[in-house]
């Protein structure tokens, strides 16, 4: 195989410049997750700890087998995006192996303003459910939630990726075969009733956990019936009368073990189908990431030395490396994952494009899962290119990885602008998983081409009428467009309406990757099947 | 001397008379009962048969079934060891009329001695002295009381056949003396069957002091020296040595004559211990003569460096004594500790169980172990619970004490509560160190000896956190070799988490104390929340539980031996038995049955056993329906108290419904 040799210098001043930035980037992603992860406010977490319940994040670290990773989703989902802070949109969700198998978990934060559903807790909800149904993975759903956020009905409630389609999708993932777990814990009110009545298996807690289609409010509005919430829908009468709960949990650990021993019971020994290696760590250390990659995306760099730190001894064996070099195509081994990598170096030609489509396309044939690697500006633009049919190209790509049907997991490492976004598995292609790095920026087009182009032709316009448009106007002009794509393409705002699955640091992309590509094997890779190509 | 000798014994001195008979070329046969079926001393020997159920009577003391495994076996004598036969003049007389040569004294010699009244007076004919009392078979309270008031108090009054402390009273005043006297009788009467009482002055500051004495059919006696036994505890020895430190070799000289004097009196054979009590002063008395090899035994032979097992043998088969009295040699010192499975704590109080680790001390000069178990065995509760001596010799008292606590300190023991660090202490307790205590001294040190339990130190703690994290880790990883996605990075077990750093939280029990111990994960390195701080801890673990830690900047090895969810840590002379606490059974005292007690189906109550306010047991038979031609009885679901009845016998009742309610009792 080929080893990446690197350029890079880690005693060079540029890297130490290049690392201090990147680990100050890094340094606020942690502490904006760490803040996140606080949930709702020490007042909140000392209720629901009084209540005698557990924090949700020790429900999922006991749910978990002791010391298993935990690859969490949308951490900073909602963030700064309501007017009040709806940390983790009040849900935390993620796939760890629990019973000595992978799982996608989805634990309502009762903290978070009850755990009600905001319309990004929706969201958010139904990613995990997404992921867990492509990739097979069996859920288990740790309820503690009022059900929908009622001042926000109206983006939670009627449309078809809201409230609903929770239900939908776990009698479909259920039809699958996709084993669906319910951990009622807390309140499970009017819709959320149906996670642990839709559930396949349900744990409810004695006096904390209560499911009902109405609340003791309702009833008595509805019938003037006068009844506890305990009485109306506790442990009790769901476990000896209903049959609404499968099994009777004394306290949250207790319930916590019996969903451990459900899981355990599930009879789904994963059988990844790939030709599997030991897995070799690069021969250049990920750390070195941070010092590797410029921050400054005008700057170009080769994205090599990026494939070098992530996949195993840095063996990389590349396809059509003469040809249409600013898309780097090549095989290799991802802890011990056989992987076929398509990584951006430069704005996309003609013949990266064919490259690309051409190497997809061999992967697909093959079952080997792809990792993209987006750093692009876009396809390149002009009367040349237009002629020679970029667009006939580019739509090659766009089709390949659109009908690509084995594991496709994108990374943006640095810039995601236009269609280049598209021909490299942005998040409207079905990668299994999407991640930013926190120096990512994403947008249609980068913002000083966008406040060039409406400056332009509001010059134009100006400049038909006659009139004048002067520099310093012109300026003051351009500044807000900037700062909106500035603002509008940050990984935090990205991430916080989930057009990803997460941001994270460059030194953990191998290993994220990893989990990635292991939690999409438990899925069989399907055969391909591709559309017309415009030839 | 004999081709082949049955042992009718068990443990360490069935095995360590096996190895002498191997040295000489005796082939030997083992005796066990059902419980002793992989016993140590099966291995020793060379055939071994089974005698009966474990209870002794039925099997170690089998006099019957020892016989007629012994004739079927070809065995030529039996060695009965100590305890069990071996001051039994029955059995001694039974092996005589079997034509089997009997490894020990003759029976009347067994008879004269087993009787402390008798063989006091014996004595005291012989001109051995006797501590100032009284021996004589007026048994009258009068006769004894003006006893009392010539012997002085306090006193002590004694069982004539007694032994072990039982019918043992002090009397300090003479207004005390009649009723200690009705209660020793009565205690004697029912421990030995005989009342008959003798009386002695109580001595101060006494020690223990005893001659091993020898003596041949020939009529040749020897002594070979003394050991001093003051350490005892329930009146029973625990560390012994020899010499005795601070005795004069005038004094040694005189004990030694005395000794020798007693056993030909008696018209003694074999190995016999005459047991003295020594007072401050040099004055000494007889207290009674043990006709067996003793266990402690080996001290003796330490510094004399003579088989006193391999003595036995020829003198059971008729030899001469193998040497003279000027040609006993006594060199250097030499200490004997006894492991005993009994908890210091509980006052000592013997405990059963497996033996989970055993780890003796490195073969060395100076060393010698005695065990009678191995690893893995059970510790019963039918026999003496005495696992292990260890037994250690040099140049000097202070040499051989050192070895002593270097030995003691390296033996490992998990499983039953032994007497492991009240023995360390023992060995280091300055008072013991200086030497010639006297045999208050348990009692009198008894504080710092058996110290209030210390909660657990905080690098045990650590220890335990650690060795518990890298069998998680260990787990995760023969999960790993066994699935379908080897290599998959979701069989890690460091807590990984995503713009995080991952934890995990430990629950341990110490006693009565819970207590957690938070744990960050940094790659292969955990750190640990200690109550004196925050400690980076990692290690790896062998198969059989060895450690290698490192705490912060110190390297240590432990041993970890886990039995269930208990963990016991061992490092250095420390130990600590932790129980990990199940991280899903937090609060679960109850099982999940409620106390409300419904009816499985519509039918009749036909009985109601319990009324309103009645404690009931768990399983308890509440109330029985009769549905669908069965009869169904309710039974309490935990122990509690009947809180509620709704139905009498006859009533008709719905499914469903409560029949009766019940409050669990608290705990």
């Amino acid at each position: 195989m080929g080893v990446i040799k690197s350029k890079i210098d880690p005693r060079s001043e540029e890297f130490r410049a290049n690392r201090e930035a990147m680990d100050a980037l890094v340094a606020d992603l942690r502490d904006t997750v760490r803040q996140a992860s606080l949930g709702g406010g020490e007042a909140a977490r000392e209720r629901h700890l009084a209540r005698g319940k557990l924090l949700p994040r020790e429900r999922v670290r006991l749910l978990l087998d002791p010391g298993a990773p935990f690859l969490e989703l949308s951490q900073l989902a909602a963030h700064e995006v309501y007017d009040e802070p709806v940390p983790g949109a009040g849900i935390i969700t993620g796939i760890g192996r629990i019973a000595g198998r992978e799982c996608v978990i989805v634990a309502n934060d009762a903290t978070v303003k009850g755990g009600t559903y905001y319309p990004l807790t929706v969201k958010k909800h139904l990613r995990a459910q997404e992921i867990a149904a492509q990739n097979q993975l069996p859920c288990v759903y740790l309820v503690d939630s009022g059900g929908a956020n009622l001042p926000n009905q109206d983006e939670v409630f009627p449309d078809r990726e809201h409230f609903g389609r929770i239900f939908y999708n776990q009698a479909t993932m259920s039809a699958h075969g996709i084993p669906q777990l319910a951990v009622v814990m807390g309140s499970c009110t009017a819709g959320g009733a149906y996670v642990p009545a839709m559930a396949d298996e349900s744990i409810i807690v004695k006096e904390q956990g209560t499911i009902f289609l109405g609340g003791p409010p309702l009833v008595k509005a509805a019938t003037g019936e006068v009844v506890s919430a305990e009485e109306l829908g506790g442990a009790d009468v769901h476990a000896r009368q209903s049959g609404v709960a499968d099994h009777y949990a004394l306290n949250d650990a207790h319930a916590l073990g019996l969903a451990r021993q459900l899981v355990a019971n599930l009879n789904r020994p994963k059988r990844a189908s790939l030709d599997l290696r030991e897995p070799r760590p690069p021969a250049y250390d990920p750390a070195e990431l941070a010092g590797a990659v410029p921050t400054d995306l005008k700057t170009p760099y080769d994205v090599r030395e990026v494939i070098a730190r992530i996949v195993d001894a840095s063996e990389f064996d590349e396809f059509k490396a003469l040809y249409g070099s600013t898309l780097v195509c090549g095989f290799a081994r991802l802890h011990g994952y056989p992987v076929g990598i398509v990584a951006n170096n430069g704005v996309l030609f003609s013949e990266s494009a064919l490259k690309g489509a051409h190497f997809v396309e061999l992967c697909s044939q093959r079952g080997i899962p792809l990792i993209f690697l987006q750093n692009i500006t876009g396809f390149m633009v002009g009367r040349k290119y237009e002629a020679g049919g970029i667009a006939r190209d580019g739509a090659k790509l766009v089709t390949a990885v659109s009908c690509a049907a084995v594991p496709k997991l994108t990374v943006i490492i640095g810039g995601s602008f236009g269609a280049g976004n598209y021909g490299m598995c942005g998040r409207a292609f079905n990668p299994r998983f999407l991640w930013m790095w926190p120096n990512a920026r994403i947008s249609v087009m980068g913002g000083e081409q966008a406040a060039n182009v409406l400056a332009q032709v509001k010059r134009d316009g100006l400049e038909r009428r006659g009139e004048r448009w002067s520099n310093e106007a012109e300026e003051a002009f351009k500044a807000p467009i900037r700062e909106q794509y500035e603002h509008q393409g940050h990984p935090y705002y990205a991430s916080a309406r989930l057009w990803d699955d997460g941001i994270i640091a460059p030194a953990d992309t191998r290993r994220v990757l990893a989990l990635g590509l292991s939690a999409a094997l438990n899925a069989p890779v399907e055969e391909t099947k591709f559309g017309v190509f415009r030839m | 001397m004999f081709d082949k000798i049955l042992i009718a014994n068990r443990g360490e001195i069935a095995c360590r008379i096996a190895r002498t008979c191997r040295g000489l070329g005796i082939r030997t046969v083992a005796v066990y009962s059902e419980a002793d079926a992989d016993a140590a001393h099966l291995a020793a020997c060379d055939e071994a048969w089974l005698l009966g159920p474990a209870p002794a009577r039925e099997s170690y003391l089998n006099t019957e079934r020892i016989l007629d495994v012994a004739r079927r076996s070809g065995a030529q004598a039996i060695h009965p060891g100590y305890g069990f036969l071996s001051e039994n003049p029955d059995f001694a007389r039974a092996c005589e009329a079997a034509g089997i040569a009997f490894i020990g004294p003759p029976a009347a010699a067994i008879e004269a001695m087993g009787s402390k009244r008798r063989a006091k007076a014996l004595l005291a004919e012989a001109g051995v002295p006797l501590v100032p009392g009284y021996h004589g078979d007026d048994q009258s309270e009068a006769a004894l009381l003006s006893a009392a008031e010539e012997t002085g108090y306090p006193l002590l009054i004694k069982a004539s056949a007694g032994g072990g402390g039982k019918g043992m009273r002090r009397v300090d005043r003479a207004e005390e003396f009649a009723s200690a006297l009705a209660a020793a009788k009565r205690e004697a009467a029912s421990a030995f069957g005989d009342d008959s009482v003798l009386l002695e002055r109580y001595l101060l500051e006494p020690r223990h002091i005893e001659i091993q004495v020898f003596a041949d059919s020939h009529g040749k006696v020897v002594h070979l020296h003394e050991r001093d036994c003051s350490v005892q505890r329930r009146h029973q020895k625990v560390l012994e040595e020899a010499p005795a430190p601070g005795l004069t070799p005038a004094l040694r000289e005189a004990m030694g004559t005395a000794a020798v004097r007693a056993a030909s009196a008696i018209g003694y054979v074999g190995a016999g211990t005459v047991e003295f009590i020594a007072e401050p002063d040099g004055r000494f008395y007889f207290m009674e003569m043990n006709t067996r090899l003793q266990v402690e035994h080996p001290v003796t032979e330490m510094i004399t460096g003579l088989d006193l097992v391999e003595w036995q043998l020829r003198v059971a088969a008729g030899e001469q004594l193998p040497r003279a009295q000027n040609e006993i040699p006594l060199h250097g010192h030499a200490f004997e500790a006894r492991l005993y499975a009994e908890d210091p704590h509980k006052d000592f109080l013997p405990s059963s169980g497996r033996i989970l680790h055993l780890r003796l001390p490195e073969p060395e000069l100076g060393l010698r172990i005695d065990a009678g178990v191995r690893a893995g065995e059970q510790v019963s509760v039918h026999y003496d619970p005495m696992l292990a001596k260890l037994i250690v010799h040099g140049p000097d008292r202070s040499a051989a004490l050192q070895r002593l606590r270097r030995a003691l300190d390296a033996l490992q023991i998990v499983g039953p509560a032994t007497n492991l660090s009240f023995l360390r202490r023992l060995a280091a307790h300055p008072a013991f160190a200086a030497g010639g205590v006297s045999t208050d001294f348990i009692e009198r040190y008894r504080d710092a000896l058996i110290p209030a339990r210390q909660p657990v130190s905080a690098r045990m703690i650590a220890l335990a956190a650690l060795a518990e994290l890298l069998r998680l880790r260990e787990i995760a990883a023969r999960q790993a070799a066994v699935s379908g996605d080897p290599y998959s990075p979701w069989h890690a077990a460091d807590g990984w988490r995503l713009n995080a750093t991952g934890s995990h939280s430990l629950g341990f029990r110490d006693g009565d104390e819970d207590f957690e111990v938070s744990v960050g994960f940094q790659d292969d390195t955990y750190l640990l929340d200690l109550p004196e701080g925050q400690l980076q801890v990692s290690g790896s673990m062998g198969r059989d539980g060895s450690l290698l830690a490192v705490l912060g900047d110190q390297q240590l090895r432990a041993t970890v031996v886990r039995d269930r969810d208990h963990l016991t840590v061992l490092c250095a002379a420390e130990a600590c038995t932790l129980e990990l606490r199940d991280p899903y059974g937090a609060g679960l005292e109850h099982g999940p049955d409620s106390g409300s007690l419904t009816a499985p189906m519509p039918g009749t109550v036909i009985a109601v056993h319990v009324s309103e306010g009645e404690h009931v047991s768990e399983a308890q038979p509440l109330l029985v329906l009769e549905a669908m031609k069965m009869e169904y009885t309710i039974r309490a679901p935990m122990n509690g108290v009947v809180e509620a009845v709704h139905y009498r016998a006859g009533d008709q009742v719905a499914e469903g419904v409560e029949l009766l309610k019940v409050e669990a009792e608290a705990l």
